[in-house]
């Protein structure tokens, strides 16, 4: 492997003379060349390449408590993550009004339902409700925050306490059970 | 072409940031966000995904003051080599009865120790609650830290309702939660551009 290569230039033997042997001066680089890649592998590996980015997250301030306006139901769209990477959605009417229950994945099916329904309203009444149950995952919460992101929602709140009614609602329609 | 691959090797060489030797691999959802994590006087709470909760400030001697502030507060003394030893730590999760045995464990066996994670409850005030002696102290430590938390894809809703309790029993309201990087829809931009 790492011999220095002598052969090359070495003269032949002409008539008797003794003459000074050419010796090669290349060096084999292989085993250098070979390390060299090593290296580069290692350090390609070991360097972090994405870097995290963060997004932020505003919770109320519980110390204060502000007298808002009521919001009218029929502005609302009520999220609730569920199981299974599951999100229900009721739009326009309370939990108390028989709403329909509809069930949504995670990405595009839930981005598009938030944008008709934002059509469907003056886009500065809207306001999406996120209700996290205890079986959703934060990711479920980083996924909904990020679609919030996405469809540039402004209004939203995320409460995590689910109304009585709103648990009867998800038994009944989305056989969840909290 | 030898040339160029050490050209190559000096650069990676150059730009490599070794990843810390974190508590507990955490794998974090992806958001478009596109805020970057602040390098400097931050403080990392851990949700891993079986709940357990992570502590870590970046500072190596803000860290040994941080511990000054709890040993005080706490009645516990720490040994100078016990201090060394807690400001190598990036983050830990191991609760304040047993950090001093943690602390005096050889460092094979601090790795293979399983830490149980930082206590946290529901309310986020009461007194078996030392993530927010963590975070006090910490803040008491460096007045400028901001607030990161990095979860796990899998940790349970109510487990991050605990830290979130935590941080709002102290008035913190605002704080970053740490996310993959992942590329927005096609055709969306930000307001702000």
């Amino acid at each position: 492997m790492s011999e220095i290569n002598t052969g090359g230039g070495g003269g032949k033997h002409d008539g008797g003379k003794v003459r000074s042997k050419k010796v090669s001066t290349r060096v084999d680089m292989t085993p250098m060349v070979d390390l060299g890649f090593l290296l580069i592998t290692f350090f390609i590996l070991a360097t972090t390449l994405s870097k995290p980015s963060a997004m932020t997250y505003n919770a109320p301030d519980k110390t204060k408590t502000e007298e808002t306006e009521p919001l009218k139901a029929s502005n609302v769209m009520t999220i609730f993550l569920g199981d299974n990477n599951k999100a229900y959605y009721i739009f326009g009417k309370a939990a108390n009004e028989d709403p329909e229950v509809k069930t949504v994945g995670y990405g595009y099916e839930l981005r598009k339902a938030i944008q008709d329904n934002t059509r469907k309203v003056p886009t500065d009444k809207f306001v999406v409700v996120i209700k996290p149950t205890k079986k959703s995952t934060y990711k479920n919460l980083v996924d909904m925050l990020d679609e919030m992101a996405i469809t540039k929602t402004q209004r939203l709140a995320v409460v995590d306490e689910l109304t009585d009614s709103e648990k009867t609602l998800l038994k009944d329609k989305a056989k969840l059970e909290l | 072409m030898t040339d160029v691959a050490f050209l190559l090797l000096t650069f990676f060489i150059l730009t490599a940031k070794f990843r810390s030797q974190d508590a507990a691999a955490i794998e974090t959802p992806s958001s478009i966000s596109g805020i970057k994590v602040p390098e400097k006087d931050i403080m990392t709470i851990g949700l891993g995904r079986d709940g357990k909760v992570y502590f870590g400030i970046d500072d190596a001697n803000k860290r040994i003051a941080m511990l000054d502030n709890i040993a005080e507060a706490k009645g516990i003394t720490f040994t100078n080599k016990e201090k060394k030893d807690f400001s190598l730590m990036s983050n830990f999760g191991v609760p304040l009865n047993q950090l001093k045995s943690y602390l005096n464990l050889p460092k094979e066996q601090q790795a293979t120790f399983k830490q149980p994670g930082i206590p946290v409850d529901s309310t986020g005030a009461s007194a078996s609650n030392e993530l927010k002696d963590w975070v006090f102290n910490a803040r008491k430590a460096n007045n400028d830290l901001r607030i990161a938390l990095k979860g796990d894809n899998l940790a349970k809703f109510p487990e991050f309702k605990n830290v979130l309790a935590t941080l709002q029993a102290q008035n913190i309201n605002k704080f970053n939660l740490i996310t993959g990087s992942e590329a927005p829809p096609a055709g969306w931009k930000s307001d702000s551009e």
